[in-house]
């Protein structure tokens, strides 16, 4: 067994009475791929928001590499222990430009002051480089982000979760406004970056699942209904009910 | 590829400002009056006034315009530093007053304080008022930061308490158990540094200094806003939460420069002072605080400069209007505010931008394409 990169245990939150998290559990391993899946307001984001500080839960343990409690942490402590966050709505910074979007998301000092006397580098420009090359903007440096394509916000998205070199990386349907061809690369790109990193994936794509091919976590009214490879979820009664039953 | 500290938008602005800086004292010192170029001394104190709300605008713009902060009252930051400023110049008329009280100013002995009450003590050294015209606005605007964007009020609500602190201030000022001076404020003054403040050599100095001021104010902001920090506070207005998940502490970042302008606000208020020779609570209330706004969106967000130019434009066309035309001066600085965020949301320097592209891309159409190729 490997370790423990995040371990949730009976996580409750409810918003004025609705329960949107309800007792739920969930590891993630060292360098895993884990797809989540789950039909609208099943609990898949709210629970990204508790493992990245900015929902506090009700009750229960959220644990990082072991021994570090999340439930105590906001946002930017949870950052800056690894913890990366794709959104599920594509958010970047619109009016700067890509190549900036990227360079203030590259690993590094965060703080007020380390920000004031930064100086460019060359380092820090091949590393942009590079990025660019892997999410396919490289002509589109010096445009603003606020000017892409949808597709291509989702793209540099991905591009700021790879530069802050994190842990554990939460992607949030990376794969809407894609094209057929873009979501594959996703997957793709995904597939190389686990075992070196973890990943968690939330999807409603079926094909993007398949292709991740990695264990399936299906959530259903803030728990977990089922968990195993996709065929094996797939063919739970349950989970074809609740798939159905929209 | 990072963009450069003086920009062409930059020096332009800053060339103006320096012609303007030596040409206006000349032409009151130098040319005699009567002559062509001679320029009175009531405008050379007036233009000066002018630019110290130029700096005044720079300042709001480095929260506003590039961190989205938008503070409804930075006239408070001001008016605190041009009391610090009073203050000095208050205990620099000595016992020439009225009443000849080597320690009290006059409204005191008025009142009839027996003493100099504790907050006035160290304001006889210049340095000391000096250092407090940035002190006080510095940390007032970061106990108020600290609470606000800590518990991450933002947009409207920290607008409406910005307005809230600067009416509070204005309450407390007009009392005259505050100690300064209550509803008339602080006046009366002599001299600063020994220098008579009526004389034109001083008028000019102080313009020049004013002059110095912006300029420096618009590079500082320039340095600030060109840096990684800068873009850490575009980033901010742009998409905050983004920022915090990147683990940025956007509070701090927040506070930083909210910091860094109320001191440059201050500044604006110390100088601004002993050209027009009063302070008073007046520059507490709630509306001067609006009118900055109106500024900063006159000439355009985010760009200091236009910032500085919107701020010279409402002035000069308040001076003309409330002279000429004193009922309709606020009908006409509203339709202003209306129109420009109607018709101008990047200001009059976007406006004259967009012309000057439109002119280069008709004067030469293929200039892009050959730009390209190159
Ligand atoms: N801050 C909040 N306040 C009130 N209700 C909330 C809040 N956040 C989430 N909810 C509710 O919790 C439920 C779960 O929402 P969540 O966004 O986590 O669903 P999801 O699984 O991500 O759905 P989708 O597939 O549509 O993105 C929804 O009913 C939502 O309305
Ligand atoms: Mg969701």
């Amino acid at each position: 067994m490997r370790e423990s990169q995040l371990y949730l245990n009976d996580v409750n939150r409810s918003f004025d009475g609705f329960k949107a998290i309800n007792g739920l559990s969930l590891v993630i391993a060292k360098g895993e791929l884990r797809a989540v899946v789950g039909p609208n307001g099943a609990g898949k984001t709210t629970m990204l928001d508790i493992i990245t500080g900015k929902t506090r839960p009700d009750s229960g343990e959220v644990v990082w590499n072991k021994d570090t409690d999340l439930t105590k942490l906001d946002e930017a402590d949870c950052a800056r222990l690894g913890i990366g966050r794709k959104f599920q709505k594509p958010t970047v910074f619109e009016t700067l430009s890509v190549r900036d979007n990227l360079m203030l998301s590259l690993s590094g000092d965060r703080e007020v002051r380390a920000s004031l006397f930064h100086r460019p580098s060359r380092d820090e420009a091949d590393r942009i480089d590079g990025l660019l090359d892997i999410i396919g903007l490289t002509d589109d440096g010096l445009r603003l982000a606020g000017d892409l394509s949808h597709g291509q916000k989702q793209w540099l998205e991905i591009g700021m979760l790879l530069a802050q070199e994190p842990e554990l990386l939460l992607v949030d349907e990376p794969a809407a406004g894609m094209t057929d061809a873009e979501t594959m690369r996703t997957a793709e790109l995904l597939r190389s970056i686990a075992g070196e990193r973890s990943v968690l994936v939330i999807e409603h794509d079926m094909e993007f699942v398949r292709a991740l091919n990695c264990k399936v976590t299906v959530l259903h009214r803030g728990s977990v209904l089922a968990e195993g490879s996709l065929d094996h979820v797939s063919a739970n009664p349950e989970v074809i009910e609740v798939y159905l039953g929209r | 590829m990072t963009e450069p500290l003086i920009s062409r938008r930059i020096g332009i602005f800053l060339a103006l400002l320096f012609v303007v800086t030596v040409a206006v004292p000349l032409g009151n010192l130098v040319i005699a009056p009567g002559s062509t170029g001679h320029v009175p001394s009531h405008i050379v104190a007036l233009l000066g006034k002018y630019l110290c709300y130029a700096l005044l605008a720079v300042s709001l713009d480095l929260v506003w315009g590039f961190a989205g902060i938008l503070s409804l009252g930075h006239g408070a930051f001001f008016a605190l530093g041009g009391y610090a400023m009073g203050m000095h110049l208050m205990r620099e008329i000595g016992d020439r007053g009225v009443y000849a009280n080597p320690l009290l100013p006059d409204f005191m002995v008025f009142l009839g304080y027996s003493e100099l009450p504790w907050f006035w003590y160290g304001f006889d050294m210049f340095w000391f008022a000096a250092l407090m015209v940035m002190f006080v606005p510095g940390v007032l605007a970061f106990v108020f930061g600290w609470f606000a964007f800590r518990s991450r009020v933002t947009g409207v609500y920290l607008s409406i308490i910005t307005q809230a602190m600067t009416y509070a201030l204005l309450l407390a000022f007009f009392r005259n158990e505050m100690g300064l001076g209550g509803n008339n404020g602080l006046t009366d003054f002599r001299d600063v540094l020994g220098f008579d403040l009526t004389a034109d050599s001083t008028r000019s100095a102080l313009f020049v200094l004013s002059g110095l001021a912006l300029g420096a104010g618009i590079l500082v902001g320039r340095i600030l806003t060109t840096s990684k920090l800068g873009k850490v506070l575009v980033a901010v207005r742009d998409a905050e939460s983004r920022t915090r998940f990147l683990g940025y502490r956007v509070e701090h970042y927040k506070l930083f420069v909210f910091v860094v302008s109320a001191m440059m606000a201050g500044i604006a208020g110390a100088l601004y002072v002993p050209q027009v020779g009063i302070i008073n609570p007046g520059e507490f209330s709630p509306a001067n605080s609006i009118e900055i706004v109106i500024w900063v969106a006159l000439g355009g967000r985010g760009t200091l400069v236009g910032a500085a130019l919107g701020a010279l434009l409402v002035a000069a066309g308040k001076s003309y209007l409330t002279a000429a035309f004193p009922e309709i001066w606020l009908f006409v600085l509203g339709a202003v505010f209306i129109l420009v965020t109607i018709f101008l949301p990047k200001g009059v320097l976007g406006l004259i931008e967009s012309r000057r592209a439109q002119k280069r891309d008709t004067l030469v159409p293929d200039a892009k394409s050959a730009e390209a190729k190159a």
